[in-house]
Order: structure tokens, then sequence, then C-alpha cells
């Protein structure tokens, strides 16, 4: 039973055609890599599955949840709100919330949502609910590798362990899936290794995860699916092996070489 | 002399005071909702808002409090409001007015990941706004804002135009009353220690709000 299911998916900007027919599927804990020159759709792709773009055309359902069909009616914005939460996202800014702490980035809206749930239950209840996700929060921290940054503020932080702490903030409303937008593009290269290393610490049978990313070797490494997308088409798609041994695209093996190219005129 | 002369300057500082706390009081929360006005997808209210904005903007002070004390009355006939009330309907709303393009600024210099990343945890647009969003503008605007509300301070002293006896106003009398000149100069001295009081305070809340970036 599939997770994820992309039917038909289609967006423009003006007259500009991003996204066309994006249609496929993703089994619980897959993981996805999107690679792409930029520009050609991917991030708009991981928008209109967060719904923070709406799609033109086309539908996305999760565990068999419709959360957008072109062809239903609008939702209202609480409930685009509640199907929202099938999905987490780290962005490329990571966007933490600069005048929270880390312990408070992280569970803010998890409470606001447990507020949200218990309404009408006893103030009992709600602190036990709270300290639940108190107690989450730390986990995920030490999963992080940042539990001794517990009450620092972002501003003080590296960029590498913003992002950290953006995934865990994802993390913390368990989402079924989680989407990365470029996750190391704004950092440092020294900083990149251990926002990967968490990332593939999060593999497993549970975390299906969609990564954007120009990472080519950690996406051959961690990922059980690579995408590529062209002109805002799925040009390939396959396993790693598939994708990087054999792609049959003119479009992939010219963005290879291309890739190639800059790699060895880098070392020149 | 002196210590009688301080002594009714002290009545007029009094109404100065309080003129200057109801319009904050006023005019911040007003100043918000004049904000959202200006900002609003109907392009109705926006239009609307941006245009009573520009009125009260483009037009002096002085003459705003003339024409609330004095134009209910000849217009509807009726008493209209009283001597205060008619300063402080003005002063509020002249100064929310100037507060909601400062809020705008604001609230426009954050960051569209703020609100995405509020919108992917599953807040609400009222949470970001006030869980979000409010406090980094708050930030934001301290500086402005204090430019502004020392402005406010000094513009209290219009009120003289529809005879209330704020500071101004008392060393006038009394340079009328007594034939003295000094008293008139004095008052900057009272001028000078509520703005200097109010410098102090902006900057200790710009310093308490210091403890983060962006």
């Amino acid at each position: 039973m599939a997770v994820l299911e992309v039917e038909n998916l289609g967006k423009s900007f003006g007259g500009n055609q991003v996204l066309k027919n994006i249609s496929f599927e993703l089994e619980k804990g897959e993981v996805l890599a999107i690679i792409g020159s930029s520009g050609g759709g991917k991030t708009t792709l991981l928008r209109c599955l967060n719904q923070l773009t709406k799609p033109d055309s086309g539908s996305i359902t999760v565990n068999n949840d419709v959360i957008f069909d072109s062809k239903a009616g609008k939702l209202s914005d609480s409930e685009l709100r509640k199907k929202r939460l099938h999905f987490g996202l780290v962005f490329q800014q990571f966007n933490l919330f600069p005048q929270y702490n880390v312990f408070k980035n992280l569970t803010l809206a998890a409470r606001l949502l447990a507020k949200e749930n218990n309404k009408g239950k006893s103030l009992a209840e709600l602190n036990a609910t709270y300290a639940e996700i108190d107690k989450k929060a730390e986990d995920l921290l030490k999963k992080v590798g940042l539990t001794e940054k517990k009450t620092a503020y972002p501003c003080e932080l590296s960029g590498g362990q913003q992002q950290r702490v953006a995934i865990a903030r994802a993390l913390i409303l368990n989402p079924d899936i989680l989407c990365f937008d470029e996750p190391t593009s704004a950092l440092d290269p020294e900083l990149t290794g251990e926002v990967l290393r968490v990332i593939e610490g999060l593999k497993s049978q549970d975390n299906t995860m969609i990564i954007v990313t120009h990472e080519m070797e950690f996406a051959r490494r961690v990922a059980s699916k690579i995408m590529f997308i062209a002109d805002g088409v799925i040009e390939e798609i396959g396993t790693p092996e598939e994708v990087f041994e054999h792609p049959t695209s003119e479009k992939l093996k010219s963005f290879f070489n291309k890739s190639v190219e800059v790699i060895a005129g880098k070392e020149e | 002399m002196f210590l009688d002369v301080t002594l009714n300057l002290l009545e007029g500082f009094k109404l100065t005071i309080l003129i200057f706390l109801i319009t904050l009081v006023g005019a911040l929360p007003l100043g918000l909702v004049i904000t959202f006005g200006s900002m609003s997808k109907i392009k109705f209210i926006k239009g609307l808002t941006k245009g009573f904005v520009w009125i009260v903007r483009g037009t002096p002070l002085m003459l705003q409090i003339i024409l609330v004390f004095y134009g209910p009355g000849l217009i509807f006939h009726t008493n209209g409001l009283g001597r205060l009330p008619a300063v402080l309907v003005a002063f509020i709303i002249n100064y929310a007015c100037y507060f909601s393009e400062i809020y705008r600024g604001g609230i426009e210099s954050i960051s569209q990941g703020q609100y995405e990343a509020g919108q992917v945890l599953g807040m609400t647009k009222t949470q970001i706004f006030f869980k979000v969003i409010l406090m980094q503008v708050v930030k934001r605007i301290i500086p402005p804002m204090g430019n502004e509300i020392i402005t406010l301070v000094k513009d209290t002293s219009l009120a003289r135009v529809v005879s209330c006896v704020e500071l101004l106003k008392a060393a006038q009398d009394i340079v009328g009353l007594k034939a003295i000149i000094w008293p008139i100069f004095y008052i900057g001295a009272f001028y000078l220690l509520f703005t200097g009081f109010l410098t102090l305070l902006f900057g200790f809340i710009e310093k308490k709000l210091n403890y983060y970036k962006g």
C-alpha cells in the first residue's frame, strides 16, 4: 500500500508551466531523492506536496486521505491545516523562530496542537500531554546531537546546528512523510556532513522521506528511489543503480556530464 | 514665586502626561487594526484605509483637533465633545495612522519563510501572527516607534488650540498673567526630562530584546 500517491500534478506561474503531469507513488520507509537542474520544478513539487503552493491540477493522496484534488471543492483553512500535517518540511533557510530557544522551537507547535485537540479535558490531562511533548523534544534533540544546546537561541548556533534543530522540529509532529528542500544548500561545505548524517540516520522502515538535493553522492547512498526532474517533467525515476549507472534519457545524461564538468573544473 | 510657577506648571504637566498616556493606550492597538485594513486582500477595505491614512497624515494635527472639537456642533447642532475628549479622539486617530505605517513596515520585513514554517507546523494564521511574527515585528519597530512617541510628547502642546491647559498653555497663561517671560523657557526642562526618560526606556527595551538576532 503506497503512503503517497501523486497523480497528474500540474502547476503554472503566469504562462510558465513549472510542473507537468507529475505522477508517482511512494511506499512506506522509502527515501526518494529528487535531483535536477535549478528551475526544473523540484522545489515547486515539494511546495505543492506541502500545500505551500496550490497546484493547478491533479491529486495528492497520503495514506488514503485525499489531501488535494483539483476536481474537489476548496478546503477550509482548518481542513487544509490538518491535511498539511501529513507532511513535514525542512527548509533550505532553516526558518527557525529567532525569538525562541531551541527547546521552544521544537515544542511550540506541538503544544498549540495539543491544546486544541485536548479542548474540554482537564488541566492535569493537558499537562500530561505537555510533559509527553517535552520528553519527545528531549529525545529528538538527543537524536540530532544537540542536547546541550537546548536553551540556546538560533542566532547562537551554526548553520548546521540550526538545520538539525529544524529537522527535530519537523519530526516532533510525526509526519507521515518528511520533506527536505535542499537542506544543505545554504550551508558552508564543512557543515553539510553533520546534517546529511542526521538525515541518513533517520532512514528506517517507518520514516518515509523526500529529499530535494544537489548532493549526488548522498542521494545515491541514502535514497531508495531517485527522481530526475527537468522542465517540470519526471524524466526518469528508479533505483539509484538504474538512474546513476544506466541513465536512459538524454537530459539526464547531459545533467550528469555537466555535474562531472563542474567537479572536474573545481579540481583544476 | 518660583515654587508657585512650578506648581502651576506641574498642573499643566499632569494634563500633558494624561494626553500622552491615553493617546498611546488608544493608538497602539488602533494602529494595528488600521494596519490590517491597509494590508487587506479586499480591495475596497484596503483603498478605504489607505485613503483615510492619507487624509490624516496629510493634514495638520492642529486642524484635526479643531475639526473634532467644533465639527459635530456645526454639522449636527449638538453640544459635541468636551475639550479634552475632542483632543484625545484627534490624537488617537492621528497617531494610530502613523503607527499603522510603522507596523506595516515591520510586518512586511519579516521573511515569508517564518509564515511558511508556521504553516507546515500546522499553526493557524492567528497563531502564526501572535506567536511567531509579532515579537519579531516589535523588536524591529522599536527605533521608529521611539521616534514617533517622542514626537507625541511635544505634539501634546497642540491641545492648547482648544484651550486645554497642558504644559505650554499653562506657561503662556502665567506669562500673560504675571508679565514674566521665563516660565515659557522653563517648561523646556519638563519636556527634556520627559523625553529623556522615554529615551532611556526605549534603550532599555531595545537591550532587553537583544537576546536574539533576526
